[in-house]
């Protein structure tokens, strides 16, 4: 029977359907759902790695070693786990291995959108694009086929439309595939450069081989209708493409990397104007435009973002769009913030406080650069938080370092922070870093990691403990705070900013979403005749609290959890726990 | 059955239940034997941020998304995300607005005015505007939360399901615990528009 399935799920079941025994990623949106949800098949071990590349090395092995091998990650995560990538294209495989590579066109949520079509080119990788939930699943399981046929890891190259959008699917039986033997060979799996040399040949050769396979590969096919206009596209804007211009004749690419030059030659001479439609980077139109072929690309097309029906028949048709009512502009923007009771707040309250310059790093977190809180000066990357502090503070010395800090999250300190706070006290920094430690991944969607104690599947596991590594390294003064108490906060953050050594604040609250962490047991209000409407709790930038404009005092909202950040806050005493008499005899 | 694509827009707050509420329309398209695709938003525009999933059904289905101006119907969870998303309406679409307010971030600092309004502009540009307090109604069902059914139940109603298929996906997609209400929510939904 047919079944509703998202892109993620689709591959999983196409993975599982193909034999896959070993899964490996490092969670990111849009790729996260493929391995939590193959996790759920049995027979198929499955792993949050602490990094991308830690989770391509255990395909690596896992590959070698003879298992169909899944390794998933987000587009930039790629970039985490390129060093292995690249090398593994020269070894070869044994098991089969399936890369993922969770593009998103249009920065849904990303930090870039980066086109990891081009990974195949540069690291000479076949790279295989479905366009919706069913090719997802059919084309993982040729992708470990192709892999096996060629001795090549295959990227699957997937966009955040694919992954999250559902769609039909045909599911079938899973293959008895049995673990390839292994054997020991140098030659091929040691990349000494003499050995290298020679896998380079291979690499080559096998190219070369995919290009012929490229041309018969049911993964292309022409589609020929009108001949008057004829596109090549591949992945999702194959679907906008049938849907704006069901006419025209297509060239539909399922193998992007490498392109069948003789198909899209017979494909050109058939059609009168020919175009490429496809996201992002000029990939396929460079290369078809570099085999002498006219083709109308990005000179129509922009590089940015995504795309959709609607904007192909604006471009190529110069048809206007649906005028529309324009009230958009007439409604307040609604950018997502942090959970009402979230840990982060305190921290971005007091940085702000406190005039900071925040080396800032990626989770929820990073929602304390926006406005009201507005305390981040930088985020690049995963890890980068605590070199660029190292690097604030190597260029405008340590009186810089004093008033600088560097905020990362658990899970982020664990994929790629590490290294960075090595950095700092090898070569003599006086980083004051914070780990705000809220026992899990948020940002994705609550995925465990090593310092959560616990395995993909809920299993209990030995817990990484974050005070004794900062130990390890060399860090001596290392303070555990509650990051909404906020006076405490600041008195330590006062303190290790003073310092002129290397430390480390770990603070550490759970995150309210999660199911383990305690339901509030009281409830807040405002007392309406202390209230003075000076705003201060308001910017704190909680869903629980807000003001009243006609009565110009603060409410306290239903989503409120009583963290107490606001009470804190309050220099009147007018935000008050619910049945709780005032001390009489207080002082002031 | 119908070649013409059925487009049907879902929008409200991060937490609201729209993916809820579009995996119970593309359920009951499902078993009417159509092609569906529906896309959603995860990551970083479910907290508390501006989400809308999107459901499209019919023969055969190529785009996941609708383009402005093709939406059939757009459920709207809260008020200013209904004006949000506006343009995506046909002229002659119906809109179905739950009058709720959830201030975004500029409201609640103070900073901008929240447009209490809104809904009767719409109103009053598009003559199949629906407002209804499905809140009030989900409250007396027995959970705030089956609001979201509420208007499942007026869509129904408007694009002519036949009530049994949507209870049959409703009791498809809805958790066991919160079936009892979420039926009671969807029976109350149909009346509105009877
Ligand atoms: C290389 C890379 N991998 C994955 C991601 C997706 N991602 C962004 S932040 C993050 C981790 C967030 O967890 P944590 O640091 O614990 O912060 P929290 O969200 O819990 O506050 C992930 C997985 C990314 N942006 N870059």
């Amino acid at each position: 029977m047919k079944k509703l399935l998202i892109g993620n799920d689709a591959i999983a079941r196409g993975a599982y359907e193909a034999g896959v025994t070993v899964a490996t990623a490092y969670p990111g949106t849009p790729s996260t759902e493929i391995v939590s949800s193959i996790a759920q098949f049995p027979g198929v071990y499955a792993e949050w790695a602490p990094n991308e590349k830690v989770a391509m090395e255990v395909g690596v092995g896992a590959s070698i070693a003879g298992a169909r091998t899944l390794v998933a990650m987000k587009h930039v995560g790629v970039n985490v786990a390129a060093d292995p990538l690249y090398t593994f294209s020269y070894t070869g495989v044994n098991g089969g291995l399936v890369i993922i590579s969770a593009d998103d066109p249009g920065m849904h949520s990303s930090q870039n959108e980066q086109d990891n079509r081009g990974y195949g080119r540069f690291a000479k990788l076949p790279v295989i694009e479905p366009s919706d939930s069913q090719e997802a699943l059919d084309y993982t399981k040729l992708a470990f086929d192709i892999s096996e046929q060629f001795d090549t890891p295959v990227m699957l190259r997937l966009t955040m439309r694919l992954c999250h959008s559902q769609t039909m699917v045909e599911t079938g039986d899973k293959q008895e595939v049995e673990l390839k033997p292994y054997k020991k060979d140098a030659a091929k799996y040691v990349m000494l450069p003499g050995f290298a040399r020679g896998r380079h040949v291979e690499v080559e050769k096998r190219m070369l081989k995919l290009q012929e396979y490229a041309e018969t590969t049911p993964l292309n096919r022409m589609e020929i209708n009108d001949t008057k206009l004829g596109i090549i596209t591949s992945g999702v804007p194959y679907q906008y493409v049938k849907e704006a211009f069901p006419e025209a004749s297509v060239l539909k690419l399922g193998l992007v990397n490498p392109l069948p030059k003789e198909l899209i030659k017979s494909f050109a001479a058939r059609v009168e104007k020919l175009v490429v439609v496809e996201e992002l980077e000029p990939v396929i139109e460079e290369q078809v435009k570099a085999m002498g072929i006219d083709v109308i690309g990005k000179e129509q097309f922009t590089l940015l973002g995504e795309y959709s029906a609607e904007y192909l028949k604006q471009k190529l048709n110069g048809e206007n769009g649906a005028e529309g009512f324009g009230l958009e502009k007439e409604v307040p923007a609604r950018p997502p913030l942090l959970c009402a009771g979230c840990p982060h707040r305190g921290v971005f309250h007091v940085l702000r406080k406190m005039h900071l310059i925040v080396a800032g790093d990626i989770g929820c977190y990073t929602l304390g650069a926006i406005s009201p809180l507005e305390g981040m000066d930088t985020c690049v990357c995963m890890g980068a938080s605590i070199g660029t502090a190292m690097g604030i503070e190597k260029a405008r010395g340590a009186e810089y370092a004093a008033k600088t800090v560097a905020v990362i999250g658990d899970s982020t300190f664990v994929h790629s922070g590490i290294t960075g706070l090595v950095d700092v006290v090898y070569n003599g920094g006086t980083s004051t870093v914070m780990i705000l430690d809220n026992d899990t991944t948020a940002m994705t969607g609550h995925q465990d990691h090593p310092a959560t104690g616990f395995t993909i599947t809920k299993q209990p596991t030995k817990k990484l403990d974050l005070e004794k590594l900062v130990r390890a390294i060399g860090v001596e003064h290392i303070r555990v705070v509650d990051p909404l108490r906020i006076d405490e906060l600041e008195a330590v953050l006062k303190e290790e900013l003073a310092r002129r050594e290397p430390s480390v604040i770990i603070c550490k609250r759970p995150c309210v979403l999660l199911d383990t962490t305690p339901k509030p047991t009281r409830e807040i209000y405002v007392d309406t005749e202390k209230c003075t409407g000076c705003k201060l709790c308001i910017r704190v930038g909680c869903t629980g609290v807000s003001f009243i404009d006609d009565e110009k005092k603060a409410q306290i909202n239903p989503g409120c959890i009583a963290c107490g950040l606001c009470e804190q806050v309050c220099k009147f005493n007018a935000i008050k726990e619910v049945g709780v008499q005032e001390d009489a005899g207080q002082s002031n | 059955m119908q070649d013409k694509v059925t487009n049907v827009l879902i929008v409200g707050v991060g937490g609201q239940g729209t993916l809820l509420t579009s995996r119970i329309i593309a359920q009951v398209a499902v078993q009417m034997g159509y092609d569906v695709k529906v896309s959603e938003i995860h990551g970083m525009a479910q907290r508390g941020g501006s989400v809308v999933s999107q459901v499209r059904y019919g023969k055969r289905v190529y785009s996941p998304i609708i383009s402005k101006g093709e939406a059939d119907i757009i459920l709207a969870f809260e008020k200013i995300e209904a004006a949000r998303w506006l343009d995506y309406l046909k002229p002659d679409g119906m809109v179905i607005i739950n009058n709720e307010r959830v201030n975004p971030l500029p409201v609640m600092s103070g900073k901008v005015k929240y447009p209490d309004e809104i809904h009767e502009k719409i109103a009053s540009l598009l003559p199949r505007t629906v407002i209804v307090d499905a809140t009030d109604i989900a409250v007396r069902c027995g959970n705030v939360r089956a609001a979201n059914v509420v208007l499942v139940g007026m869509l129904s109603e408007a694009i002519g399901i036949p009530a049994e298929e949507m209870e049959k996906a409703i009791t498809e997609i809805v958790p066991a615990k919160a079936l009892e209400v979420n039926l009671q929510a969807f029976k109350e939904g149909c009346k509105l528009l009877n």
